[in-house]
Formats: structure tokens, sequence, C-alpha cells
């Protein structure tokens, strides 16, 4: 157990702690975002797929980082544009619906992978986002090699929480969404379109999804595979009721989680030969539905979330 | 200096839902300092007519005039810019928000962010003016009805509202809690704020109005310009079209008790607590269930109907002691029960009406064996009810979702009397329906007193209770304070026990 | 302006006709990815026919691939209906698989196997789907989450056995022991793949139609689906008719596993279901959860699958086209389920 307990703090674990939990903090904001405002989005395992797809072409193409980012973000949009116009403006169930996006993103990423860059024996990559050492932060010792010298997609991910919560929290914008997840004829009655004000949420939502699975495809691993994703929207969905609708504690369900998904790769890599990898890849999956468990009975979700609003109806 | 022309003017306002008329051809004026009464039954196009105006449903004919100018209003956007305040009957906060938040919904942010420092200015200023007061941090969840209702005025003002509507206000008041909103709104009036002020109670609308609009079946059926001398009698008139007949109650000769509850209480779920409720529904006798709304009436019913089960007392049907506190145990033993909300707790609208009409009994042998269904003797019996009720319908497989109010209330009173209830329990029997249902309704109820069922109705409107009921038991934070019978009852006397200002009698 | 107005009633037709909207819809929307690939749209899809249903033996692969998602549409009809949120068809099915498999490789006499094959496939299924129905029922967890999540655990448990214990000495690859060849189900037209298990779920169709219409746990299942609260109120127990339609959903995924092992791979691989649990979801939902509805929709759905790879070969359109069309189908019958509650009306504009 002591020897688990120094590789915590060796820099090298908590570095991959943060590289794990950025893409998880991204996704899980980007669905608070749209459950805040009452729309589930269960398209997100999908919508990350996709966007990790088109995010690595625009970058194969042009060879620009920051472009593949860009269509990989106006990608979550449109996705996000998509789910919303189903579950919004048609009220449709929000359940379902998800499940249609997440395969028909899935399906179409697949479908324009393999139409763009055929099949080829070893898989196209290409060079991928690097490490950037913030001045003087990086310094700091053990922290700053881990949290300062990292992707700059990692910065981006810790200047979203705070910008969230502010959003959330301090804008006109930011109520709106939260009035119209808790009680959207409150809303509406006054004057804040709910309609409007749930498509930005579950737009911004798709975005967020979109800039995770770029840093999945352009960061972590520097290539587009059919298991890029793996289960990590899931995941986010999941940390997204840990974290209580809230954007601080949605990062640090992101971080609890990507700490337990760390310490299951080093307990692969640490020679526990005999029990078979797979074994620890369930651990997070497991982790996650035990906090889902202890977590739910005091959890509040948005008291609107699931319900479609429709204004004339009696 | 000039008589000021009408603060708002509808006129000749039309509004359709599929085959009903809500409205038709309704005009309606208010004058600025004035408090305008809108009468009518349930039903009678009181919400609809404020609803059109507050921008929610858009008429199918007619037009609106502020200070003298056609406006459109499509949206309570609209409304509220031209303003157009509304007082909701059920409530449009967000309760884990907080007053200050619910508040500032809508209002646009000061460079980007809300402006919290503005808000509670504005807050400071409008309490100042009417003593309305509040605190803006907490959450509305903390807030006592009185106080959200409060809000809820307050949330028009901060938008400066011109014009307030409050639709049903008192509904969710206890009596003194109403003269403390009388007082506030007279204050408005004369700061030169209009006022629309929906009721079907006579007496509010006479004590608080400067003038009248009485609706029927959505058309005006009349106004009273001087409601302070207008007797209550020709204003009912006016709301019926006829004098009301209330039905001829007979004396009641009681048998044993069929209902008992000793001692119930239930510790704090949701909001609501019984505290040591103990009262007795003997066979043939009807007994009222008076009280402000949320005082316990609820936790009451769901005790008795057997989903909640109680701390500590017990509780008898027919002389059975109840142990489960399962809705199938409270059935077997003989309670029917008709519940305040048909479309959550009673149906199932998006399936056929027979299978809503056979749901409590399903598992008995009438309508199934060894886990079968009987499809035919399901659809016999609801061809049956549907024939011996009058329950307007295309037949058994009809969505139940898609019959009206009254027709659902016949239907549900149907499935229960079917079986000889030995008990009834009732809740708000015919809230939302017209005159007609709820006389059936009424009828019934009395029917099976005669036969002798032990009934036990709760509900708010004081006048329904006074004529129904044998007895009157009056709840107040989860305690029975006292039970009157109805022949020694008066609205005022129950209104000074609903406050809990009289102790047991 | 038009605006949606509610509807009193459904007109029966509707029930055919809207599913082969949706189609239709879905075949021309995804035309444009034919396009996009270069190939001849309506070359592509008379591939993708002649391929799938353009003869016998066509037919008898398209039931084969058929028989899983005819489970798993019943899987997830039954769950739906009682607004269970059974995402996990998947884990379920894989869970049966292995389950099955293990019973298969013990010697025992073919019939028995077959039989007890299935009933520890669906034993396993069942087990599965109870978790997320008990997570939601004791500790108020989103089914949904907790039966998406299952599912890796499930697949990453199945690698495990594979990659580890159970690994097949004698191939060397990631799969498990074949089970014994008199387990294996019995093929009912010789030449083709055509096995017992085809037949099994064309019969399990109706037997579920007739348990949920007929009898009074299908009326509870229905009720509680509808309006949980009226159900309670009228003397449900709630949790119970969830756990029992948990048990029953998991066990006809189960089956589907059970199907693959005996009748098409004779053991467990990674990859033995292609997604069959989520196109279960597809199917269900085509078939308006209506039991009979689901075998023409897992039968459609199936002739997309292997339409698609001959499809692939004839014109280098990606097979993947049938990935996406299974999710524009299921959106675009979500959309055409919109009539079913509403129709459309033209209005006037506002006055």
């Amino acid at each position: 157990m002591s020897a688990v307990f120094e590789q915590i703090f060796q820099v090298g674990f908590l570095a991959a702690i943060i590289r794990i939990a950025t893409p998880l903090a991204l996704a899980t904001l980007g669905e608070m975002f749209s459950e805040r405002a009452g729309v589930l989005n269960l398209g997100i395992e999908g919508i990350m797929l996709l966007c990790a797809m088109t995010g690595f072409t625009a970058t194969s193409l042009s060879g620009s980082l920051w472009l593949g980012v860009l269509t990989a973000v106006l990608t979550g949009m449109l996705m996000g544009a998509l789910h919303a116009l189903f579950t919004v403006a048609l009220g449709l169930s929000q359940h379902v619906c998800g499940i249609g996006v997440t395969l028909f993103s899935s399906g179409l990423a697949y479908f324009l992978y393999r139409l763009i860059f055929g099949q080829q024996s070893v898989p196209p990559s290409i060079k991928g986002f690097q490490t950037v050492p913030i001045p003087i932060l990086s310094d700091i010792p053990v922290l700053g090699p881990a949290v300062f010298n990292q992707f700059a997609l990692v910065y981006v991910a810790i200047i979203a929480i705070p910008l969230a919560a502010f959003v959330l929290y301090r804008t006109p914008w930011g109520l709106s969404v939260r009035m119209v997840g808790e009680n959207p004829r409150a809303a509406d009655s006054a004057g804040v379109s709910v309609i409007a004000t749930r498509f930005q949420a579950v737009i911004l939502g798709g975005a967020l999804m979109g800039l995770a699975g770029a840093f999945l495809s352009m960061a972590q691993f520097n290539a587009f595979t059919f298991g890029v994703v793996s289960g990590r929207g899931w995941v986010a969905i999941a940390l997204v009721v840990f974290g209580r609708w809230d954007p601080w504690r949605s990062a640090g369900a992101a971080l609890l989680f990507a700490f337990v998904d760390a310490l299951q790769l080093r307990m692969q890599a640490s020679g526990l030969g005999h029990i078979p990898y797979e074994a620890f890849l369930m651990l997070p999956f497991i982790f996650t539905i035990v906090a889902m468990a202890v977590m739910s009975r005091n959890a509040v979700a948005p008291s609107a979330l699931l319900k479609p609003f429709r204004r004339e109806e009696r | 200096m000039p008589t000021p022309g009408p603060l708002i003017e509808m006129r000749g306002i039309t509004k359709s839902f599929g085959a009903v008329k809500a409205n038709e051809a309704v005009d309606l004026s208010v004058a600025p300092g004035e408090i305008l009464g809108l009468l009518g039954e349930n039903g009678a196009g009181k919400t609809t007519l404020m609803n059109v105006l507050f921008g929610a449903y858009a008429p199918d004919a007619g037009e609106i005039l502020i200070q003298g100018q056609k406006v459109r209003i499509t949206s309570s956007a609209d409304a509220l810019a031209a303003g157009i305040g509304m007082v909701h009957q059920h409530f449009h906060l967000a309760p884990r928000l907080t007053v200050l938040e619910n508040l500032l919904i809508g209002i646009p942010g000061k460079s980007g962010r809300l402006d919290r420092a503005g808000g509670l200015a504005r807050l400071a200023e409008i309490s100042r003016q009417h003593g309305l007061t509040l605190d803006p941090d907490l959450p509305v969840s903390a807030l006592s009805v009185g106080e959200q209702q409060r809000l809820e005025i307050v949330k028009a003002l901060f938008r400066g509202a011109k014009l307030l509507i409050l639709d049903e206000p008192t509904a969710v008041l206890a009596p003194r809690e109403v003269d403390g909103l009388f007082s506030a709104l007279r204050s408005m009036a004369a700061q030169g704020l209009g006022i629309i002020f929906i009721s079907h109670k006579l007496n509010e609308v006479r004590a608080l109005t400067h003038r009248c609009t009485v609706l029927r079946l959505g058309r005006v059926a009349g106004r009273v310009d001087d409601p302070a001398n207008t007797t209550s009698a020709e204003m009912a008139q006016l709301m019926c079209g006829h004098e009301i007949v209330p039905p001829a109650r007979g004396p009641s000769t009681p048998g044993a008790a069929v209902l008992t509850l000793d001692g119930i209480s239930t510790s704090k779920h949701s909001g609501t607590v019984l505290r040591d409720v103990s009262l007795a529904v003997r066979a043939g006798e009807i007994l009222g269930i008076a009280g402000v709304s949320g005082n316990g009436q609820r936790a009451l019913a769901e005790v008795i109907s057997g989903v909640r089960a109680p701390d500590a007392g017990q509780m008898t049907i027919a002389g059975q002691k109840v142990s489960r506190f399962s809705p199938r145990e409270v059935q077997a033993l003989g309670l029917g029960r008709i519940p305040e909300d048909r479309m959550t707790t009673g149906l199932v609208t998006n399936l056929p009406l027979a299978d809503s009409m056979v749901l409590p009994r399903i598992g008995t042998a009438a309508f199934s064996a060894k886990g079968l269904l009987k499809p035919d003797a399901i659809r016999a019996f609801a061809e049956e009810q549907i024939k011996a009720y009058d329950i307007r319908c295309p037949g058994p497989m009809t969505r139940a979702g898609a019959l009206s109010g009254g027709n659902l209330q016949k239907a549900l009173l149907a499935r229960e009397l079917a079986f000889d209830p030995k008990v009834l329990i009732v809740s708000q029997p015919t809230r939302g329906l017209d005159i007609g249902a709820a006389r059936f309704i009424h009828e019934k109820f009395l029917d099976m007193r005669a036969k002798g069922c032990g009934i036990i109705v709760i509900g708010e409107d004081l006048e329904e209770l006074l004529v129904l009921c044998d007895r009157i038991a009056v709840m107040y934070e989860g305690r029975i304070v006292g039970t009157l019978d109805s022949a020694d009852a008066t609205i005022a006397r129950l209104g000074l026990l609903m406050t809990g200002a009289e102790g047991h009698s | 302006m038009f605006r949606l107005e509610v509807r009193t009633s459904t007109p029966a037709w509707f029930n055919l006709a809207l599913p082969l909207l949706a189609i239709v819809a879905t075949l021309v929307l995804c035309s444009g990815l034919i396009a996009l690939a270069g190939a001849g749209v309506l070359e592509s899809y008379g591939v993708m026919f002649t391929a799938s249903l353009g003869d016998s033996y066509a037919i008898t692969e398209t039931l084969v691939r058929a028989a899983p998602m005819i489970f798993t549409g019943l899987a997830v009809a039954v769950a739906f209906r009682a607004k269970f949120w059974n995402i996990g068809a998947e884990g379920q099915l894989l869970a049966g698989a292995v389950a099955s498999c293990f019973v298969g490789a013990i010697p025992m006499p073919g019939p028995l196997a077959m039989l007890l094959m299935a009933i520890a496939g669906a034993a396993a299924g069942a087990a599965v789907a109870l978790v997320p129905a008990t997570l939601r029922v004791k500790f108020k967890v989103d089914d949904v989450v907790s039966s998406l999540l299952l599912n890796s655990v499930i697949y990453y448990a199945l690698m495990a056995l594979i990659e580890g214990p159970w690994k097949d000495s004698f191939s060397g690859y990631p799969i498990s022991p074949p089970i014994e060849d008199s387990a294996n189900f019995p093929v009912l037209i010789e030449g083709t793949r055509l096995h017992l298990g085809v037949v099994v779920a064309l019969i399990a169709a109706p037997l579920i139609w007739f348990l949920i219409v007929r009898t009074t746990l299908g009326f509870r299942i229905r009720v509680t689906g509808e309006n949980p609260e009226a159900a309670r109120y009228g003397g449900i127990n709630v949790e119970r008719v969830l756990i029992s339609t948990a048990l029953l959903s998991g066990a006809l995924a189960g089956l589907a596993g059970v199907g693959e092992v005996g009748g098409v791979h004779f053991q467990v691989m990674s990859d033995i279901s292609p997604g069959y649990g989520y196109s279960g979801i597809v199917v269900a939902m085509l078939a308006r959860l209506n039991p009979f509805g689901v075998v023409p929709a897992a039968i459609f759905l199936a002739a997309v699958m292997t339409g698609a790879e001959a499809m692939s070969r004839a014109t280098g359109v990606p097979a993947f086209l049938s990935d996406v069309i299974q999710g524009t189908a299921l959106l675009a019958m979500l959309v055409a389920l919109l009539f079913t509650a509403y129709r459309v009306r033209r209005v006037g504009a506002a006055r």
C-alpha cells in the first residue's frame, strides 16, 4: 500500500490525473449546462466521438491544430442544436433522442472516417498538442510540472471551470438557464424565452463536449480510433449527478474519477500481472456506479429535467 | 384635469380550445387606481381571459388597448413591457433559487453580470412603498405560501407593472392573511395602479373591489358598478344564471363508525405533518375537512388512502385495523377514493378509459384470474358505467386523457362507487367542474350517504362543505383544531378556526 | 402559421404508416452519404436489398441476424413500456452469452444442454438488469446511466475472461473454448445457418405481446409506465413491477446472447455482438413498443446490416452506413411519433 502512496505524489502521476480529468471535466461541464437548463443529453458519447473525428480530420488535412479544435467545437454545437431541435423544439423523449443522437453521431463518425482515410494498416496520426510550460507557475515544486506543464487544452479546461461557475451564477443568462431548468413557466412569465435559453444551453454544452472530443484525438492519443471515447461520455453524465449539477463539484468529480483511472493504469503497469488488465479498466465504471448510488439519494436534479415545455397547453 | 381614460381595455376577446369556446366576445376595462373584480364560476373563462391579456394565449379575435393605444401581446415579455403583471394561482417561482434571483430573472444585467445591487435597492424601495417585506437571500422554498404570494406581487411591481392581475389569490391564504393582502392592494390602487382581482368568493369581491365584471360560460354575464351595495345573491345569480338551489340534504341517521383515526402522526416529510389526528366517520354521514391548503390535508388523505404509513397512531376501516398501510389493503377493507388531482393520481391518461376504470381492482376475480386479464369483463364493466353515469366519450377504448374534466370525475366516481365502498375519501370533488357536473357529483354523494356509506370530504370551498357535510372538522398546522356540526357552523366560525385562533370546541 | 394540436385518438393504419414513413425518410436522408461516397444511390440500395432479401439464402442470413435483435427489441420494448430505461441490453446480451457458453461447454445430452443454456443465459441477463433496477428502486440512481455504465463493466469482464482464465488454449486467440458439438442449435434448413434460436425468437414475440396485453403483470407494467402515481394509488406495488420488468427485460436480452452462442458462433469472442443491444432500442422504437412490430423492425435492421456489407464490397461505400441508418431511423421514428400525439393544424396568424 505504501508503494501506492508514494506513487500518488509522483509528478508523473499527478500530471496523468490532470490529463485524464481534462476531457472528463469539459464533457461534464457541457452536460451540466444542458441539464441545468432541463435537457438531459445522452448524445454526449456520440457527440464526443464525432467531434474527436472531425477535429482530427481537420487537423490532419490542414495541419493546423487550432483549426481542428474549432472544427470539433463547431461540430459539437451543431449536434447540440440537433439534440435541442428534437428535445426542446419538438419536445420528444430526451432519453431516446439522446440515444438516437449517439447512434447517429457515432455511425457518422465511423462512416466519414472510413470514407476519408480508407482502411489503412497503420492508422493515420497527427502531431498533436505539445505540453507548454507556464513560466513561473511551472516552477512550483510537484504541482508546477504536474499542472502547469500541460497541453494548451488543459489550460482551457482549467479556465473553463471558474468561467462556467461565473456564467451560471453571476450572469443574467446563467440565471435564465437555472430558471428554465427549475420552473420554465416562471421563466416564461418573466419574459425569458424557455426555448431559446434551452437551445443556447444545449449548444454551449455541445461546444464543451466538442472540446473534450478534440482533446482525446488531438492531445491524448493523437489519432482517431473507434474506441477513442469508450464510455467517457456516459461517465460524464454520472459525474454531473455526482457533482450535483455544480461546476466546481463537477470538476471535482472529474478529478476524483481521473484519480481512480490513473490509479488503475498504474496498477496495470505495476506488474500485478496475473490479474487481467480489463479488471482494472472496469474499476472506474464500478466506482462511478457505486458513487452514484451513494450520492443519488441526496442529489437534487433540476426540477424540470426531462420535462418538455409547451406554452399553450391545457 | 381630465378624467383619466381606461388603463387597459379588452374588446371582443374570443378564444377557443378545440370545440370549447373559453371566451366569447368579452369586453373589459380597468382605470388607473381601480380594483376590478372578475367574477365567475370555475370554468367560466376568467383564467383564459387573463392569460390572453398576459400573452400566454393568442386570442382568436378581439383587441387589447393600453392607455388608448392598440397593442399586440403575444408573449409574457410583451405583457411585461406593456406594464402588465400577473400573480398566477399556481406561483411561478423556482423554489431552489433565492428571492432575489426570482426577482432578477429576465432583467438585463449590468455589464454582463447580474445586477444584485440594483435589485436589492429596488426591492427595498418597493418594500417601503407598500409594506411588502422579504428577505432577498432566502431560497423561495423557505418562504410561507403567503410570503411566496408577496414575492409574486413584488415581482410584478419590480418590473414596473401598472396593472396587476391576481388569479384567485385568496385560495391559498388564511382569513387573517387575506386582510393583509387586501390592505396592500388598496394601498397600491391608491397610488394609481390598476388591479384585476379574480375570484369566485362573493364576500371578498364585495369587500375589496370598486367594480365587477361577471363571466358565465365564457361570455360577459353582467357588470356590477357598486359591489359593496349589491347582495351576494344578486351576484351569484349573475354567475350561475339561476339561483343556486343547494342539493337537499335530509337528516342523517349515522350508524357505527366506518373509519376511525386514533392519534395519527406523521413525521416531517414533504412539508406537511400530521400531529395526533383523531377522527371518526360514521356510516351514513358526510364529514368535511376544512382548512387553508397546506395544513396537513394532503398528508391526511395520503394516510387514509394507504400511500403513506403514519409514525404513530391507529386507523380502522369498517372495524378492521389497518396494519400495512398499502393502497391495496385499504381498498380491500372497503375504502374508495376520489383524488384531488384526477390526472396525476387517479387516471392513466394515455391508456384506454377502461384501463383506468378497473385499475384499483385489476387483481380481483371480477377482472382477472390466475394472472390473466378478462378483457371482455373489463370492457363490459366500463361500458356499463359509461352508460350509468352518462360519461360522454366515444367508448371504453378512448384514451382517458381525451375526456373533459367533468366526465373524468364521473368516471372516477363510477369506478369507486361500483363496488359499494364502506368509506369514501374525496378531495376537492368539484374543483374545475361546471355547475351541472358539480351538482351531479353532490347528488351521488348524498345517495351514497343514504345507502350508509361514510364519506370524508376534504375541501377549501367552505360554502360547498356547508351544504354537503353533516359535520366539519378544521385542520390547522397538522391538527384537527375543532369539529362543528354543520348546523352550528358558519363561514366566520370556520374561518376563525382555520387561523388557529380558536381552540378545541 | 402551423400549430400542433392534441389528438384524441390515432387511426389504426398509423401503426404501419409511421415506421414506413420513418424508414423512407431515413433512406432519403442517408442517400446523401452514398452520393458523398461517390456511388449511385439507387444502385447501392439495390445491392443492399438483393444481398439481404433478394433470394432465399439471403433471407435466412437476414433472419439469423434479426434473431438477436428480436430479443433485444423485445427486451427494450418491455422495459420502456414500464418506463424502466434499460439501455443495458448490450451488457445483458453479453452476460447471457457468457453464461450459456459456460453451460454449453459441459458435456451432456444436446436437448438438455440447450435448455440449460437458455435458462442460464436468461438468468444471467436478468441478474445484470436487476442491478440498475435495484439501484433505481433503492437508491434513486438514474437507470439510464447505471445501465449504460454497466455495459462497459460487463464488456471488460468478458474481455478479462477470454483474455485471461477462459482463454481458449487451443487457438491462442482471445476467444472462449467452444461449446460441445451436441449443444449446437440444430440447423433447420440444410445449407443455411437458420437455427432453432431464430424460431424461438419468432415465437417469443407473440408470447410477449400476450404477456403485455392479456396478463395482470402486463397491465401493471403498462399502468406503471404511463402513470406511476396513479398505479401506486391504485394498489400496484410500483417497485415490484419495476423489478419484475427488469428481470423479464434482462432475461430476453440474455436470450439474444444464448442464440448467438448456440446458433451462430458456438463460443464467446469480444465482438460477439456488433451492438445488438443498442439496435434493440431502435427496433423497439420502430415497433412503437409493440412486440409484434419488433419482428419486422428487427428484420429491417438486419437487412440493413447484411446489405451494407455487400454494398460496401460492391460500391466501396463504407459499411458503417448501416450505423448511420440505425441512428437516423431512430430519430426519424421519434419525429414520426409526434403525429400520433399531435396533428399539425394550419391556423391563421394571430390578429
